[in-house]
């Protein structure tokens, strides 16, 4: 038996810890690069630095209304849906956290997602598909799910692997492209030493591996946060039979989401992409499948307090 | 002899700082349950406010259940002019029930449940009912991290010059509602 808080301090040092391994990672991929280039390699590392910083500061200020805009969400009010609005006021004051903003996506396809760098900047977004679908309990159970995502930082979390991924994956480009473009200068070449084709050949396979890997270790986290998040949820409504009735819906809904891409899947309540589904737990799916997310709540145990 | 010094101010400077630590600590769980507390009084009200809507809109259809109505009345005035959470707490559970039963009651007329003002009123009263759940579960949560706060060895030497008491829970006297969620991580 684990509390809540101590899932969250859990929580709170992995993504610490996966935070630098990844800038370590971007690091290590800047600094050959630019030997590679035949610069020194701390340009890279500088470079490679300012990339990330630069990203970060747009995504901090930007992102969650760009992400908004692009899923073709439309902020509401209680009167546009009062249930909807009423649903995310209760479980706001059952978590202690301010009152976010409430989107609607106009597509029959089911799913819901939040976004947002803290809980005052929060937005949690669902489509009228799954809305309508849903009963109030039921209904209440995702957004529980969802403002989970914002108590327990997986929003801002999120944001970070994404501009770190996307930093990663901008600079291999830089790289594929110079390769093929030879913009290669070897200042050191009158050397010809080993040394440097080592070095030649390592950023070459890190530029190659570092994407997959950034991605493979970012797709980790966003199972292990789903699994909390449906945990948390559960915390808020005392209810797991809600959340379950509602992912067996879920899970039989044949719709593809309109406008999500593979750059935002990861936000979502399950996997909005359904070409990509997967059989079980895979090492590139985005979510944990439904059967073994139903399971663990299942495992959940009401015991007395 | 100055090494020694050192030493003491060192421990001094320790012992300053986590107790500015603990002093934090304190205030914020105290802010914790004020503001758990104020919740449930701005839902509370915002009940006060809605029953007599409700009412009313019952009454046109289903005059002769006088009994729901008078005991929905008596109950609201007196949980109006109580005056401390533990003279308040039961009166608000038996509203709570007796509200139950006017929506049970309301059941058995087709025409009052097609009424959109009524599907409103019963959708803002239920999410209500809700939120002062909710605002009693956090504030319940709230105070038994305050209760523990204040009284662990050293806080309780801090929490006793603050004047710091313990709080009362809020109790339910549904037995469901004292579930709390344990997990099991694999």
């Amino acid at each position: 038996m684990v509390s809540f808080e101590g899932l969250i301090a859990h929580n709170k040092r992995l993504s610490i810890l996966l935070f630098f391994l990844l800038l370590l990672l971007l690091g290590g991929l800047g600094a050959s690069v630019s030997y590679w280039w035949g610069g020194e390699w701390y340009t890279g590392v500088i470079v490679a630095t300012a990339v990330a910083v630069i990203y970060f500061l747009f995504s901090w200020f930007a992102g969650a209304s760009m992400i908004l805009s692009m899923s073709g969400a439309r902020e509401i009010r209680h009167e546009d849906a009062p249930q909807l609005w009423n649903v995310v006021e209760e479980l706001s004051i059952a978590g202690g956290l301010p009152m976010p903003k409430v989107y609607l996506i106009e597509d029959s396809a089911m799913n819901a997602f939040a976004t947002g760098r803290d809980p005052e900047h929060a937005s949690v977004a669902i489509t009228r598909g799954l809305m309508e679908k849903l009963n109030r309990e039921e209904l209440q159970a995702v957004m529980a799910h969802e403002m989970s995502h914002v108590r327990n930082f997986d929003i801002r979390f999120a944001m970070l692997m994404a501009v770190m991924v996307g930093s990663i994956v901008m600079i291999c480009d830089m790289v594929f492209r110079s390769v093929f473009f030879g913009r290669r200068r070897s200042s050191r070449s009158s050397d010809g030493g080993k040394g440097q084709a080592v070095m030649a050949v390592v950023a070459l396979v890190l530029a190659i591996l570092a994407p997959l890997l950034a991605t493979i270790i970012q797709l980790a986290v966003s199972r292990q946060r789903e699994y909390l998040a449906d945990a948390s949820a559960v915390e808020l409504t005392r209810n797991p039979a809600g959340l379950v009735s509602a992912l067996r819906k879920l899970s039989g809904d044949p719709n593809e989401l309109q406008r999500a891409s593979r750059g935002t899947q990861h936000l979502y309540i399950v996997n909005p992409l359904r070409k990509m589904k997967q059989g079980r737990n895979s090492l590139f799916s985005t979510h944990p499948s439904l059967e073994s997310r139903i399971e663990r709540i299942e495992g959940l145990s009401l015991a007395r307090a | 002899m100055g090494n020694g010094v050192y030493i003491v101010a060192a421990i001094a400077a320790g012992v300053l700082v986590y107790a500015v630590y603990i002093y934090n600590t304190l205030v914020r769980r105290k802010a914790s349950v004020e503001n758990g507390w104020s919740q449930i009084d701005v839902q509370l009200k915002r009940r006060y406010d809605l029953i007599p809507n409700l009412v009313e809109t019952v009454k046109g259809y289903a005059a002769h259940e006088r009994e729901v109505f008078e005991r929905i009345a008596s109950l609201r005035s007196a949980a109006l002019s109580a005056t401390s959470p533990e003279q308040a707490a039961p009166l608000q559970n038996q509203l709570t029930g007796a509200l139950r039963s006017l929506f049970a009651v309301s059941e058995n007329y087709p025409e009052l449940k097609a009424k959109q003002n009524f599907l409103a009123l019963q959708e803002e009263l239920a999410s209500t009912e809700n939120k002062i759940a909710f605002a009693r579960q956090y504030y319940n949560d709230a105070v038994k991290a305050f209760n523990i706060a204040i009284d662990v060895f050293p806080n309780n030497l801090i929490s006793r010059r603050l004047g710091y008491e313990p709080r009362a829970m809020w109790a339910a006297d549904d037995a469901s509602e004292l579930q709390s969620v344990q997990v099991t991580w694999r």
